[in-house]
């Protein structure tokens, strides 16, 4: 009955969201929904930066999305979340007040005895949330992540990283020791059997140094980050209804991206096995098994938390475990979204997101 | 033994029913005018507080310009980045076609939580309200109004007050054209602890914390205050006629009550069960008044939400909800009238000895000593009232002087009454003529409190439409002034009104621009106008005081006039500098009067308000012409333009509304009149009918004398209607001295403007001859009885026993 409550709508047009698991034809959260008058990506487009890094307003949606798996001094365990979310109801950048572009901020840390999540919401062309490409600021109120790289580098390579929310802060540097990565073929990211599709790219190479401050206590933290940007106008088939998506750092220096879009069928699963320089090696559904092997219950709902994950090709065969089983993020369009660790043939640390349950 | 005894008691009204009737009737009435007044008071004030909280979302602290001007959308971007949990207001007047409409546009995104609940949920709700050509969520009613002028989807939401529309922030920025600059920003009331201070990120912007009262509640405060005091006068005039009835069925039981007693019935039981019988009536009674209260209230809301509308255009809902708060407060009021106007009863009850001869006399003959103090209550009352009317100040003192003049005049009363009589007395040769004075004046201590009632309603009748009528014709007379062109021409956007500008001067004698922006002024979002220098106003404009030179002071821009409630009410002098928003200091060169308005306004130069504010909307003109030629040019205008009719107003048809506001607005004051005057006449009835029935030992003996009973009948009748006479004349003074304190104190006070007191007899003829017929009718029962009375009734007076 309120507005914000409203607003949600918006990550459910946009992105993200996972709505109620049962769907109408427009898969879940509107995600699958026609992009009538707004444009569609398309195979063979060569991505450039740094003008890629800024938003893209004639698609219906768009993320900057970071992960961060944190380690404090005596080895206490965090995971932080810093996304934006550009959502728009119409093509186009509008003027003043009357913009179509919505922002969605969300943070969250995670510890194993609690989830810290907050949500922002703005609209774009007056000054409240946006992204420059260059030197690159995206920011919603007074959360912001912004290049302090020196200039010229990639706009990417060194950002500063800041949030707050009820009861936590935290602010970061990310440095990159590896390239920005393509996912699929060049940044064309297929969706669907049906050929949904988004452009897709990441920094998974990510160091990280800073504070957290929970509860008016401040830790000081390291650890690695992950950065995804996606922008689409359709990226799910009408028939989606949500997705598990993994990403991982392998204590080899390596990185695999993997997600499973869920249907009605037997699903579309895509993945990426990243080398430690940033070579790519897109995987299929052949390649790839992803299985839950215990479910919680969180939010009044069946989640699977912790996962064997086997990659038979590349001889990964482990099982994923949560930080915290109640990572849920609290906000308009709820969905799980948290630190993982694994072992097994490989070990390492990474972030879980599922959607849609 | 106890059942046997009070159904003893209560068989009284089965041989009585006309006094049960006026008993219930006096309770319901009294409760019925009280509880409706009460709800129509409850209704219009939950309607404030809910437009306040939905429109003002003034449960919420905000941030206001200093200056008094607009805020920058990009101060509210630099608030948001500094962590301030804020979100922004765009609002205004639009015209949709007829149809005037506040607009509040505000933004979903970052509306705070703990605000109002806001009309809209659900995602697809969301997108509609934000997308596209926007949505206007309005109430029923305001959906009625606009289907066929807005061009905009609407929604209706029943939290929505009338005459305003909700709607989203960009919808609003376009339509009102602000570009982005904002009325006002909310904040969520819970912000970071360590957020940077307002004065380091916007020291253009002022906090102003929540909960303030609405602005309109405090307009109408005075305006429910009278209706407060005019429930209040009809309730006490109910309780008269409680206490005549009460009186009279104690005394007629006396008998009943000794010889209960005789058998052995407690003096506290029989207390209880009166006590028990008077409070069941009360009750039930009480029920039936707030239940008729409910239809009269019913009856005068749509006035009632005229008036408010007229008056401060505040706006309320023409249809009565049931409120939990007016119902009980009717039933307590009922209980507590009652217990007050049967507590003497009840107390002559106890002091009665047991075996007293239960000889009737006069219930409430006062001694003379009463009388005296009586009197001198009175004239304290009156010197207290004409005291604070010389050295009060406020509304509350101007209701006190009103009190005092009421009271105290009622108390007088009797006192005149008696001189009166005496005087009459006097003056009479013939034995019956002495006889009937004296008779009279023995009968005025039963009548007196009947006739204080008449006094009341008469009084009031006389003040208030002593009021209403000067108020009709200063407005009347001011209107002409002030609209002095013949017509009014409204543009749709600027772009219309620039095309207008130039084609205008071409078609008619003078274009007379009227154009205003709201800002803050001595602390109150206030009007400023801009006048062009034409003679129109030099030659029309009313002014109530002022400087010499006064409109070319103000055409050089070197000056600005005030209206009459800004002069009254901040106490802004000619020859005094004021503030008007953006540090524009401007010399007060006069003061104007400006009936119909609650708010201070300011009037400044044309060219100065343009110079100073080169945003100010420019739509609207008013066009001198040739009165004769107006209808043809406003077709030429519309035809031109294509301004819809409405756009296009002439100065008749402006002047025909304002009457028929006038008059809507002062329609309940004139419903109330009559009610207590209604009230006021069963008073007088409630009254004689009681005398007559324990008066026959005093008749009797005249009877006996010779005199025919239908004589002794016209004796009654002519005595009623001296009595009416000497109260009515009574009422005339005390009348023009209520409308003196309404006009001169209690509307300055409540409205910030005075008016001349004009006096109208004819008014008063028409309310006399009305008064006379109450009198007529209330007597014709009591005559009738007394002319057809069993002879034998009257032989009964002369033996032993009664």
């Amino acid at each position: 009955m309120n507005a914000r409550f409203a607003a949600v709508a918006l990550a459910a047009l946009s992105t993200v969201a996972l709505g109620p698991a049962k769907t109408d034809a427009q898969g879940f959260a509107g995600l699958g929904s026609n992009a009538q008058g707004f444009a569609v990506p398309e195979r063979g487009f060569t991505l450039s930066f740094p003008k890629d890094h800024g938003p893209h307003s004639g698609f219906r949606i768009e993320w900057w999305y970071v992960t961060a798996n944190l380690q404090a001094e005596g080895g206490r365990r965090f995971g932080a979340q810093w996304t934006l979310f550009r959502s728009a109801l119409a093509p186009g950048e509008g003027q003043g007040w009357s913009t179509p572009q919505i922002w969605i901020g969300h943070a969250a840390v995670t510890t194993a005895e609690r989830h810290y999540v907050a949500e922002r919401l703005g609209r774009g062309g007056v000054g409240q949330a946006g992204i420059v490409a260059d030197p690159f600021e995206a920011w919603i109120d007074d959360w912001q992540m912004k290049a302090i790289g020196p200039a010229g580098n990639d706009q990417l390579g060194r950002i500063d990283l800041r949030a707050s929310g009820k009861d936590f802060s935290y602010r970061m540097t990310l440095t990159a020791n590896g390239p920005v990565v393509l996912q699929g073929d060049q940044g064309y990211s297929v969706k669907s059997s049906s050929g949904q599709a988004s452009y897709y790219y990441s920094q998974p190479f990510y160091e990280v140094q800073g504070t957290i401050t929970l509860d008016g206590e401040p830790v000081t933290v390291t650890g690695k980050a992950w950065l995804d940007r996606e922008w689409s106008s359709q990226p799910l088939a009408s028939n989606q209804t949500g997705w598990d998506w993994f990403s991982l750092h392998l204590a080899s220096g390596e990185k695999l991206m993997a997600f499973r879009l869920r249907d009605t069928g037997g699903g579309f699963v895509s993945a990426n096995w990243i080398s430690a320089d940033g070579r790519t090696n897109p995987l299929s559904s052949q390649d790839v098994l992803l299985e839950p092997l215990r479910t919680a219950q969180v939010n009044g709902r069946d989640i699977p938390v912790a996962w064997r994950v086997r990659i038979p090709s590349k001889g990964l065969d482990v099982t994923t475990r949560p930080l915290n089983d109640n990572a849920w993020m609290n906000t308009y369009t709820p969905y799980w979204e948290g630190p993982i660790s694994f072992e097994g043939s490989m070990s390492g640390e990474g972030y879980l997101e599922m959607t849609g349950y | 033994m106890k059942q046997a005894a009070f159904l003893a008691l209560l068989s009284h009204w089965r041989h009585r029913p006309l006094q049960l009737v006026t008993l219930i009737l006096g309770i319901t009435l009294a409760t019925a005018l009280w509880s409706g007044v009460q709800a129509i008071n409850a209704e219009a004030r939950a309607s404030y507080a809910r437009a306040a909280s939905i429109l003002e979302q003034n449960g919420l602290p905000q941030l206001l310009p200093r200056d008094g001007g607009s805020i920058p959308t990009a101060v509210f971007a630099k608030l948001r980045r500094a962590g301030w949990s804020v979100s922004p207001v765009i609002e205004g007047d639009y015209r949709f076609g007829p149809v005037r409409i506040r607009l509040i546009g505000v933004d979903p995104l970052t509306l705070p939580n703990e605000g109002p609940a806001f009309p809209i949920s659900g995602s697809s709700e969301f997108v509609d309200f934000v997308h596209g050509g926007g949505q206007l969520v309005v109430s029923p009613a305001t959906a009625v109004r606009l289907k066929d002028v807005a061009a905009m989807p609407l929604k209706v939401s029943g939290d929505i007050p009338d005459d305003a529309a909700f709607t989203d922030i960009g919808v609003a920025d376009r339509l009102l054209n602000r570009r982005g600059a904002l009325s006002r920003i909310v904040m969520a009331p819970e912000q970071r602890p360590d957020l940077p201070a307002l004065e380091t990120v916007a020291p253009e912007l002022t906090r102003q914390s929540a909960g303030d009262r609405p602005d309109v509640a405090r307009l109408t405060d005075s305006f429910h205050l009278n209706l407060t005091a005019f429930g209040f006068l009809a309730f006490v005039v109910g309780l008269f006629i409680v206490y005549s009835a009460t009186g009279l069925a104690f005394e007629q039981r006396r008998a009943t009550f000794r010889t209960l007693r005789s058998l052995g019935v407690s003096l506290r039981s029989l207390t209880a069960m009166l006590i028990i019988e008077i409070t069941s009536f009360a009750f039930v009674s009480g029920l039936m008044g707030v239940v008729i209260g409910y239809f009269v209230a019913s009856a005068l809301l749509p006035g009632v939400a005229a008036t408010l509308r007229g008056l401060y255009g505040a706006s309320v809902p023409g249809a009565l909800s049931l409120r939990p708060e007016w119902w009980l407060a009717g039933m307590a009021m009922a209980v507590a009238g009652t217990a007050l106007s049967s507590v003497q009863s009840l107390w002559q009850v106890r002091r009665m000895p047991i075996l007293t001869a239960a000889q009737p006399r006069a219930w409430a003959r006062a001694s003379a000593t009463a009388l005296q103090l009586q009197s001198l209550a009175g004239a304290i009352l009156l010197g207290l009232a004409i005291s604070m009317a010389w050295a009060g100040s406020g509304l509350a003192s101007g209701f006190a002087v009103l009190g005092g003049l009421l009271l105290g005049s009622a108390l007088l009363l009797p006192a005149f009454l008696s001189k009166s009589l005496q005087l009459a007395e006097g003056r009479s040769r013939k034995a019956l003529t002495v006889w009937f004075w004296a008779d009279t004046r023995l009968q005025l201590p039963g009548l007196s409190l009947a006739l204080m009632a008449l006094l009341l309603a008469l009084a009031a009748n006389i003040g208030v439409g002593t009021m209403v009528s000067s108020f009709r014709l200063t407005f009347l007379g001011w209107l002409d002034q002030r609209l002095a062109a013949e017509l009014y021409v409204t543009a749709r956007d600027e772009d219309e009104a620039a095309r207008l500008r130039d084609w205008l001067p071409q078609h008619s004698n003078a274009v007379l621009p009227i154009w205003s922006i709201e800002g803050n002024i001595l602390g109150d979002q206030l009007q400023i106008f801009g006048v062009a220098d034409d003679s129109t106003y030099r030659d029309h404009w009313p002014l109530i005081g002022g400087t010499a030179g006064v409109w070319d002071r103000v055409a050089e821009g070197q000056g600005a006039l005030v209206n009459e409630q800004l002069w009254r009410g901040k106490g802004v002098q000619p020859g005094q500098t004021i503030t008007l928003p953006g540090e524009w200091p401007v010399a007060v060169v006069g003061v104007y009067s400006d009936y119909g308005n609650p708010r201070g306004q300011v009037i400044v130069g044309l060219d100065a308000l343009v110079r100073h504010y080169p945003n100010v909307p420019k739509l609207r003109y008013g066009i001198r012409v040739d009165p004769a030629a107006a209808a043809d040019l406003k077709r030429q205008i519309v035809q031109e333009f294509g301004l819809p009719g409405s756009n296009v107003v002439e100065q008749d048809s402006l002047k025909r509304q304002s009457r028929a506001v006038f008059e809507q607005t002062f329609a309940v004051t004139g419903a109330l009149n009559v009610l207590t005057l209604a009230v006021a006449g069963f008073a007088m009835f409630a009254s004689l009918l009681t005398l007559s029935g324990i008066r026959l030992p005093q008749l009797a003996p005249v009877w006996a004398m010779g005199l025919r009973r239908r004589d002794l009948a016209l004796l009654e009748i002519a005595r009623t209607l001296a009595l009416w006479l000497a109260t009515f004349v009574a009422a005339i003074p005390v009348g023009l001295a209520l409308a003196w304190v309404l006009l001169a104190i209690v509307n300055v006070e409540a409205f910030g403007w005075k008016l001349p007191m004009t006096i109208f007899p004819a008014d008063w003829l028409r309310l006399g001859a009305v008064a006379l017929v109450a009198a007529v009718l209330s007597v014709l029962l009591p005559v009738r009885r007394l002319a057809t009375v069993n002879p034998a009734d009257l032989l009964r007076v002369f033996a032993n026993e009664r």
